[in-house]
């Protein structure tokens, strides 16, 4: 199939392999910093195929993984208002907040409905004029330009009745947060090709000089992680720290102009918090002073719900790098997709629940999880 | 830049319990199974329910009886390919089929809400009759009640079945042994596509049609070659990998499938990358997972292939000793992954 079955042949699979095999003479640690690779990783056993010397390390990069709790409790007091028609990607809504998820809102009366872009959000709006129409707006630099394109048009358009609870973040900000922590063994990152599709490459540069690591740009299918494996072990094994496209059908280096200026528009940089990191400074948006009326969190008065996380699992450090999902002592057994203890184990995209789905060989499913249905 | 400080950060306590019905719990997965098994089966009690099939086999006057009831709620009403009508005929007809029966009387239940235009409902009605027609079996008895309008979708339905289990056909996940081939009847994914692209609008490039269809006659052809078929399923919600955890499970033996050998056409396959939905979760409507002694399987292989609704037939992997319980799939790559059940409905990803 045109674009996907050719970036999937297993010949060529194995032939980047090998390559990858012949090059790796020391262990290193890479990081892949998208949830999307993480997934496409695990799903087709690419961390069993490498040399045991090449290790990957799943980086922060699922938004619904790094959505913190307290933006999770907003969405949900929002959602929950009888005048509220609450639209989100479907990920989020199995996302515990403090003591429920959206489903349960939905299952309690709150109009929850899963939509596949915010246009639809905002169409929704316009059929529903006597109701408040929110759309969450969560992600990286990949999902924030359609969402800032989506309040430009509401503004244009003279809508009143749509609003954005927001919660973007931005990649170089964490990479930075990541290799200033004591405790970080990532040597090199494959950096998430769908981000630099948006905002390019000039921001890496400086980061790889910095932290003399090497950064290569990635995409998402097997054939794609597996040569961008391949480059980053050839640069560490040189010795080399540069950033290197390996995602040049979907990748320039100067990303996507008219994104960037809407996204420029429309959001302001700000600090964010994320969840298992904790707050980095200048490593979100909000929505702008321009278009501050059009914020969900200060339309419904939500700004000052603060959320206290109590005790649970250590996704922290699974986001970080320094805890395989199944090293976790909670994995398999207290923590599985259905009773998540984190949200790494909530979205599909999450470490921890792509480990559950896709290895979990070692460990034996609980009743609750591996009974018929009629 | 502060360092990053990993104590002092923790996660949500997990939602265990849902104290009301989410639409998880019709997902036909890890969700549905607790609700029957917490709810419906300590409520009811008795044996054969306890077996959980997707029809009961019961001996009534001598005689082995599939028994089967399915409802019906799927929106939009008419999709391409097919309507609620076909898909109320074929799922319990199909359902009496996975029991080895040919379907011969079906009930009808209608629940219409209040305001649905009557051709709508004529057309439901005259697609059911050309479905059972076409599948062999009788609608029998049938009843109708009306809900005020905001209360239903248009048109629910429901649809009981009886059929005759032919003798030396014993068709349960227990008699699944390792060595038994895995074979699929075709394309995988092909309904719960099509529905979801008029359901949310989306354009996929080409219109996808709903594989729906009565299998009555494809599993009458297969035990034509031999009555020891082993399980039979049609995996409608959660997919062919509901359909092969709830097999697994059930049997305490592994599978191993081999993810290459899955027939999974160009356009499910853009749809659910572009979502980024797993094709082995989304529903079918016209397809069988049969669980086959290795001795006969190029046989059946061969009878199922030479009968349309199984000309894309395939061998997708085996029954094995180890792991039992759990389904393991081999990636292209080489590699493997757990499949397994799905919680509740699989969600479009974010990015």
């Amino acid at each position: 199939m045109k674009y996907i079955d050719e970036f999937q042949d297993p010949e060529l699979a194995r032939r980047l392999l090998d390559d990858i095999h012949a090059m790796a003479t020391r262990p290193w640690a890479l990081m892949e910093v998208c949830g999307g690779q993480t997934h496409t990783i695990i799903r087709h056993g690419i961390d069993q195929l490498l040399p045991e010397k090449v290790e990957l390390i799943h980086g922060p990069g699922c938004p619904v993984c790094v959505t913190p709790l307290e933006v999770i409790d907003k969405a949900l007091e929002i959602a929950a208002r009888p005048d509220v028609i609450f639209c989100s990607f479907g990920d989020m809504l199995r996302v515990p907040g403090t003591d429920r998820d959206l489903f349960r809102v939905r299952s309690e009366g709150g109009d929850v409905r899963v939509v596949y872009s915010p246009l639809d959000a905002l169409k929704t709006a316009q059929q529903n004029p006597d109701r408040e129409v929110v759309f969450f707006g969560i992600g990286f630099e990949t999902t924030a330009p359609p969402n800032a394109m989506t309040v430009y048009q509401a503004r244009k358009l003279g809508i009143r009745n749509f609003s954005l609870l927001v919660s973007h973040v931005r990649v170089p900000p964490a990479i930075e947060a990541i290799m200033t922590s004591p405790s970080c063994r990532v040597q090199a990152f494959l950096a998430a090709g769908h981000v630099c599709s948006v905002m390019g490459t000039a921001e890496y540069p400086a980061l790889a000089e910095r932290f003399q690591v090497p950064i290569v740009v990635t995409g998402f299918e097997p054939l794609d992680i597996l040569e961008g494996i391949r480059r980053t072990v050839g640069q560490l094994e040189r010795g080399e720290h540069t950033v290197d496209n390996a995602y040049p059908r979907a990748v320039r280096a100067e990303g996507n102009p008219a994104a960037q200026a809407m996204l420029a528009d429309v959001f302001e940089v700000t600090d964010r918090s994320w969840r298992g990191i904790g707050t980095i400074p200048a490593s979100g948006w909000r929505l702008s002073e321009r278009y501050r009326e059009y914020d969900a969190e200060h339309r419904f008065s939500v700004e000052n719900i603060t959320t206290r996380e109590p005790a649970a699992c250590r996704s922290g450090e699974v986001l970080q790098g320094l805890l395989k999902p199944h090293e976790c002592e909670a994995f398999g057994t207290t923590c599985t997709p259905r009773t998540p203890l984190g949200a790494t184990m909530v979205s599909s995209e999450g470490a921890c629940a792509a480990y559950y789905l896709y290895r979990r060989l070692g460990t034996t499913p609980t009743p609750q999880e591996a009974s018929p249905v009629a | 830049m502060p360092t990053v400080d990993i104590s002092g950060w923790t996660c949500p306590t997990p939602l265990r319990d849902q104290p009301r019905v989410v639409m998880g719990h019709g997902g036909g997965g890890a969700l549905s199974a607790e609700l029957v098994q917490q709810i419906f089966v300590p409520a009811f009690g008795g044996e054969v329910l306890a077996q959980l099939g997707d029809s009961a086999a019961v001996s009534l006057g001598g005689a082995r009886l599939a028994f089967s009831t399915d409802s019906f709620v799927v929106r939009p009403l008419f999709f391409p390919g097919g309507s609620i009508g076909d898909l109320a005929v074929n799922g319990t007809v199909n359902d009496l089929a996975m029991s080895g029966a040919r379907a011969a009387y079906l009930s009808c239940g209608f629940i219409l809400e209040e305001g649905v235009e009557m051709p709508v409902v004529a057309g439901v009605a005259d697609a059911m009759g050309a479905a059972a027609r076409t599948a062999g079996v009788e609608v029998a008895t049938g009843d109708t009640k009306v809900v005020e309008a905001g209360h239903g979708d248009g048109v629910y339905i429901n649809t009981a079945g009886i059929g005759l289990i032919p003798p030396g056909v014993d068709l349960r996940p227990q008699r699944v042994v390792p060595g038994d081939v895995v074979i699929i009847s075709g394309d995988i994914g092909v309904h719960g596509v099509a529905i979801m692209s008029v359901r949310e609008g989306l354009e996929f490039g080409v219109e996808i049609e709903s594989d729906c269809a009565a299998l009555g006659g494809l599993v009458e052809t297969m035990l034509a070659v031999t009555p020891d078929l082993h399980v039979l399923r049609d995996p409608t919600r959660g997919g062919l990998a509901a359909a092969l955890c709830e097999i697994a499970t059930a049997s305490c033996t592994g599978v191993v499938i081999q993810e290459r050998a899955i027939p999974v056409p160009p356009a499910v396959a853009n749809a659910c990358a572009i979502l980024g939905l797993d094709p082995m979760y989304v529903a079918n409507e016209g397809k069988l997972v049969a669980f086959v002694p290795r001795e006969h399987a190029d046989a059946v292989l061969a009878a199922m292939r030479s009968h349309p609704l199984g000309a894309g037939a395939a061998v997708i992997g085996e029954a094995v000793e180890t792991h039992p319980g759990m389904v393991v799939a081999r990636t292209p790559l080489g590699g493997t992954r757990v499949v397994d059940l799905p919680l509740g409905e699989q969600l479009p990803r974010i990015c």
